[in-house]
């Protein structure tokens, strides 16, 4: 996680669960590093979106950054410049966590020249429970269409694969299989397999990617 | 069939497809968007057609088109655009033609706000349309019952040749759950003998239509309506009761709340106060059973995302015998459990 470069962009598959890992990732993150901003570019969904979790990010000293309409009461598609503060601030660690698929990568061309090489690290999360990227195509399909609508490189996969309670371990190993796959055919690392915290300890050891435990923090406890 | 993980408003998508719906007919609107954009992607591929109508108006006029060819045809909208579908629902019932109406219901009045609600209680369940007709209403509370219901509405529509609305609150549309698509039980259909499919010179024409020029025979028509809606009492209500056996205070919730009130009632029951919920499934026809199987309540409370509609509902079908409570948040805000646990706690402690 130290190792990735300075602005980390989370994209993916719609519901892929992108949001969900970009907090997790960030609170993971503050507990090594001190400037931290998230920002939530998610022009495509009006619910669960990380600016919901505001409060609970800054309170551990992560910055959030999203639309110039405050609150959860707004499906606008717009973005503050306020973005490009961290973008340009070589101190900050950035995340940026994107709407799903090519139509919520629109937001990132604006930023092309902020994602150079050794700048930048573009993550690709991967669920292979949901339809649409349940098989290799799928997930080429999606990484295609993002890398074209960017206009970035996508440096790492990320092996999300649930059915959220009803996650197994073997769920787990069927995604990081077609994860696997798709890192062969695009000869990019699995940088991440992230999963429900309560699975963690079965996990074998010897998966390719670091695991990052995951807490539900976007979904309320009743659901 | 294996799970999956989807976000309900492309899950209900995906049922009304595995229902055989080929029409879709929609107007934008947050938060049922992805329904239409789901039903835009899938239809072509299986021969079906998409329109993007220029209205919730057109949209709900070209399903009483599609419908009385005889097509299964399902819309889709939220709120303020499902009062703006009134009129055709309205049509659409009185000249008999069966369809399924999806409302992911969001915050009123007025255009309101894009957050869940469920202050279309009465919007669902009294019509806003003209004339005496009636319609059944489906409250699912998980995906996989939103999925299971969509299914079986184009079926029950068919079988009434009568709309059907499926109402989730904007959670049910957004939220996502592991759901597969199971194949229905097969319900015994009246042939569309009815629809205006060209006579080829071997029949009278079929008319579609909700005009009758004479009261004696509109008179005639709304007893056959009213014959249909007696049936569907009969037959179609559907409910479930939750640790209502033994319990004191009997909750009343659907959809979303629904999910929140049994982990209120979990928690009450962990503290040893004993909580039960009646979740109705269909809110209309409303369960009024349900309250003649409680008999060790004392009191009711309706617990909605709105300022108390079901609870007149509730009153009706108590008749009187216990007192009626209600918890609620509207406007987009959603009941925590710690709250409606709290409630209980004050009504059982004294109150009225």
């Amino acid at each position: 996680m130290l190792k990735d470069n300075r602005i980390r962009v989370i994209i993916g598959h719609y519901g892929s669960g992108k949001t969900e890992f970009a907090i997790n990732y960030a609170i993971e993150l503050a507990k090594e590093k001190d400037k931290i901003a998230l920002a939530d570019l998610d022009v495509v969904n009006p619910y669960f979106r990380s600016r919901e979790m505001q409060q609970l990010l800054e309170e551990k000293g992560i910055k959030v950054i999203s639309s110039y309409v405050t609150g959860s009461g707004s499906d606008l598609p717009s973005v503050t410049a306020d973005v490009l503060g961290p973008l340009q601030d070589k101190e900050c660690n950035v995340i940026l966590d994107v709407g799903g698929d090519a139509m919520g990568a629109r937001t990132l061309g604006r930023y092309k020249a902020y994602f150079q090489k050794g700048e930048y690290d573009m993550f690709c999360v991967i669920n292979g429970n949901r339809p649409g990227t349940q098989d290799l195509n799928g997930i080429l399909h999606h990484i295609a269409t993002i890398e074209a609508t960017s206009r970035a490189r996508i440096t790492g996969l990320i092996n999300n694969t649930h059915l959220l309670r009803h996650t197994t371990i073997n769920e787990v190993l069927k995604g990081q299989e077609l994860t696997q796959q798709a890192s062969e055919k695009l000869n990019i690392p699995i940088k991440y397999v992230s999963v429900m915290e309560s699975l963690v300890a079965d996990l074998p050891k010897d998966l390719e990617g670091e695991i990052i435990p995951i807490r539900m923090i976007m979904r309320e406890d009743w659901m | 069939m294996a799970k999956v993980l989807m976000k309900g408003n492309e899950a209900i998508g995906a049922a009304a497809i595995k229902a055989g719906c080929k029409f879709f007919f929609g107007y934008p609107i947050t938060p049922q968007n992805e329904l239409p954009e789901f039903m835009s992607r899938e239809l072509p591929k299986i021969d079906g057609v998409f329109v993007q109508a220029e209205s919730e108006v057109a949209a709900i006029n070209m399903i009483y088109g599609a419908a009385g060819a005889g097509a299964r045809t399902m819309t889709s909208s939220s709120s303020p655009g499902m009062a703006l579908k009134q009129e055709g629902i309205s049509y659409i019932a009185g000249a008999e033609l069966p369809c399924v109406i999806v409302n992911i219901s969001r915050g009123g009045p007025g255009l309101g706000g894009i957050q869940p609600s469920q202050a279309d209680y009465f919007q669902s369940t009294r019509g806003g349309g003209n004339g005496d007709y009636r319609h059944l209403v489906y409250a699912p509370s998980t995906l996989q019952e939103a999925v299971d219901l969509t299914i079986e509405a184009f079926d029950i529509a068919d079988y009434y040749r009568n709309p059907v609305i499926v109402l989730g609150d904007g959670m049910i549309g957004q939220m996502m759950e592991p759901v597969e698509f199971n194949e229905p039980k097969k319900r015994d259909l009246p042939a569309k003998d009815w629809a205006t499919t060209g006579t080829e010179d071997k029949r009278r024409p079929n008319i579609i239509n909700s005009l009758a020029l004479d009261p004696a025979e509109l008179e005639k028509h709304n007893i056959k309506l009213d014959n249909k809606y007696k049936a569907m009492e009969e037959n179609e209500v559907r409910y479930e009761m939750y640790k209502t056996e033994g319990a004191e205070l009997i909750f009343v919730a659907y959809g979303t709340t629904a999910r929140i009130v049994k982990n209120a009632v979990d928690a009450l029951e962990a503290e040893g106060i004993k909580a039960g919920l009646i979740r109705p499934i269909t809110l209309w026809p409303f369960p009024n059973k349900a309250f003649n199987e409680i008999p060790t309540a004392k009191a009711l409370v309706s617990v909605e995302m709105s300022m108390g509609q079901m609870i007149d509902d509730v009153k009706i079908a108590n008749n009187g015998k216990l007192p009626v409570h209600f918890y609620g948040r509207t406007g987009g805000m959603i009941p925590t459990p710690e709250a409606i646990v709290e409630k209980a706690k004050e009504i059982l402690g004294g109150g009225k």
